[in-house]
């Protein structure tokens, strides 16, 4: 501190003769940090102060009282949450839902690496470019589209159904988006086809980063394909992939909202209610902000110490944190 | 026997052929299942609207119009969506850009007034948040519920783009902001004459993500506006998905007597889902394959971040 100071202040010599009254650093400093004090209470304003909200969760809460008008009923929300009959089996279908959607998530994550490793064998450029771009292109739309996409190939009335239909392969449309049937791997299916493509440019750019005498060495010794993929590639790849997979299993709990939003109808309603969407259905929609904001809380608590535990795996492991 | 750049002949093995075969064929498939929706949304738009309700346009279009993209802006709602849409596009990605640009060079003034402190407050907001209810609670209090201004201010701070630029300016030479330093120049001058130039491939990243990240965005729509006039091109499209019987009959009766429309251009509930989805992902599949490079890039840094 003192060094940097003082160097400074030689700097400055000259220039502080011509103005006398020119600043110290430390008045500097205190106004520099007025400066960002907008920007520091915006943060504040939109990442620390709603945690205030959690209080919600203590009270009974109706819509358009003051929270001091409602009465306080202490920890009942979280206690309804693992006594009352209805309301834990309907938890326990939402907790299936959220494991299912992040288990599934977990065991296909290897699919963006084996995209990688293939693509990187293609060696025809424009072909390897063609292919690169658009199967990214989904990952840039939003879910709505997503879904309004699904709608007009797969609805009843839907491409799909109509080309099966005109060649008389079947006779009923196929319900493919209004039915409560195998909606876990519909779900899984659209989120691979959106996040596919996009999710092996990390390991492709980590592909181009591997040394290539690696590869010239293996094959004077008589490597095949195989055994490059095997013993060079996929090595290389696994630092990368085991933060992807600490990263997911971090977000065990948050699968979002957006994709099984849009998607769901009265048919799949059950399968498809994972534990975002379910805060949002029974606190926006339903039954009571109060208990909403308790499954919320509960949701974050659980996050933060996955995120932690996770960190600390990989400090472990790696030698490195995450966050 | 193909020879390679580095002048080691090998041998094409049969098998190599096999292989290489499936390879393309696989991702060729692929790609086409990427590309494909797209493609089919486009071509059902301009096609004449009989056939491509009747399914029969798949792979290239028939009886090509333009009369849906006119007709479907006389949709309640649909222009003012668009503008609202672009505004928020527009001013937000502005607004992040610039914030993030700002508070990640004053970051990396070493005078700031407890500047560690203030830096680990703003970067730990990334691992945390208060949950769904509590931000609706604070948007009310705030009074920012039907506002347009609940797409722009809680999108303006942003951890993870002001770590980037931090990163970014503290590895540019020092020298460079110390010569203007000693000729008097202060630290908001500094700012806007020697750092913002010098940081114009990070900020387009950064740039490009928000865009498309205000453009894509469905959640806050849903939580936040109730007021028709306010709601956003992708949320909209979301009520027409649902909706979209009555839209058909919405759109006939508003047309003017004069233009009977034909039966190749009237409107059909899958003709104006597909115009407007087709609206709504135009500029995504303008701006994606020009700035894909800026995309990896932001990606890229993201994971090296550390």
């Amino acid at each position: 501190m003192d060094a940097s100071g003082s160097t400074i202040k030689k700097g400055k010599t000259g220039k502080m003769l011509k103005s006398p009254g020119a600043r110290t650093k430390e008045q500097q400093g205190k106004i520099m940090f007025l400066l960002v004090l907008p920007f520091l209470f915006l943060s504040f304003m939109f990442s620390y102060f709603p945690l205030h909200g959690w209080l919600y969760a203590l009270y009974d809460y109706r819509a358009p009282l003051k929270l001091s008008q409602c009465q306080f009923v202490g920890l009942k929300w979280f206690a309804t949450l693992f006594s009352n009959p209805t309301q834990v089996s309907q938890l326990l279908i939402v907790m299936r839902n959220t494991f299912a959607m992040s288990l599934l998530g977990i065991l296909t994550s290897f699919l963006p690496v084996l995209f990688a490793v293939f693509l990187n064998e293609i060696k025809c450029r424009w072909f390897k470019n063609m292919v690169q771009t658009l199967t990214t292109l989904p990952n840039f739309i939003s879910w709505t589209l997503v879904y309004a996409v699904a709608f007009c190939l797969f609805s009843s009335t839907g491409m799909v159904n109509t080309v099966l239909q005109n060649l008389g392969w079947i006779s009923a449309p196929i319900k493919f988006l209004d039915s409560g049937e195998h909606v876990w791997l519909r779900m899984l299916l659209w989120s691979t086809w959106k996040g596919l493509g996009w999710g092996a440019i990390m390991y492709l750019a980590a592909i181009s980063g591997i040394d290539q005498e690696m590869y010239e060495a293996a094959r004077v010794d008589g490597a095949g394909r195989w055994q490059l993929i095997k013993n060079i590639t996929i090595p290389s790849l696994l630092p990368t992939y085991f933060v992807m997979l600490m990263l997911s299993v971090a977000n065990f709990l948050s699968n979002g909202m957006d994709q099984y939003y849009v998607f769901q109808n009265s048919f799949n309603k059950e399968s498809i209610q994972v534990l975002d969407l379910y805060v949002y259905n029974i606190g926006m929609t339903g039954k009571s902000l109060s208990l909403a904001t308790a499954i919320g809380v509960m949701k974050s608590l659980v996050s933060v110490t996955l995120l932690l535990i996770v960190n600390f795996t990989s400090k472990k492991v790696r030698g490195e944190s995450i966050i | 026997m193909s020879k390679r750049k580095s002048g080691t002949v090998i041998r094409q093995k049969p098998s190599d052929f096999v292989f290489s075969f499936f390879n393309y064929l696989i991702f060729a498939i692929l790609t086409i299942l990427c590309a494909y929706p797209f493609y089919y949304l486009i071509i059902n738009s301009i096609s004449a609207n009989y056939l491509s309700a009747a399914g029969a346009i798949n792979l290239i279009p028939r009886g090509i119009h333009f009369q849906n993209y006119v007709d479907v802006f006389k949709l309640n709602g649909l222009t003012t969506a668009t503008l609202v849409s672009v505004a928020r596009t527009v001013i937000g990605t502005l607004c992040t850009v610039l914030a993030s640009a700002y508070m990640g060079f004053m970051f990396t003034q070493k005078q700031l007034w407890h500047r560690k402190l203030w830096y680990r407050l703003v970067v730990v907001t990334m691992y945390f948040n208060a949950g769904l209810i509590p931000m609706f609670m604070t948007m009310k209090f705030l009074h920012l519920t039907n506002s347009f201004w609940v797409y722009i201010i809680p999108a303006i701070v942003q951890p993870f783009n002001i770590i980037m630029v931090k990163t970014y300016v503290e590895s540019l030479p020092a020298s460079l902001q110390e010569a203007a330093e000693m000729d008097g120049a202060g630290v908001l001058t500094r700012f806007a004459k020697i750092v913002l130039p010098v940081c114009t491939p990070i900020l387009a990243t950064i740039a490009i993500w928000a865009a498309v990240g205000q453009w894509d965005s469905f959640q806050d729509t849903l939580i936040y506006i109730t007021d028709q006039k306010l709601y956003s091109l992708q949320y909209l499209l979301y009520t027409y998905l649902n909706q979209a019987s009555s839209l058909a009959a919405l759109v006939k009766s508003s047309g003017s007597a004069a233009a009977v429309a034909s039966v190749a251009t009237m409107q059909t509930p899958g003709s104006i889902r597909m115009t407007v989805s087709v609206i709504v992902v135009l500029p995504i599949l303008f701006i994606y394959p020009m700035f894909q490079k800026y995309f990896v890039k932001g990606i890229m840094i993201g994971s090296v971040k550390g």
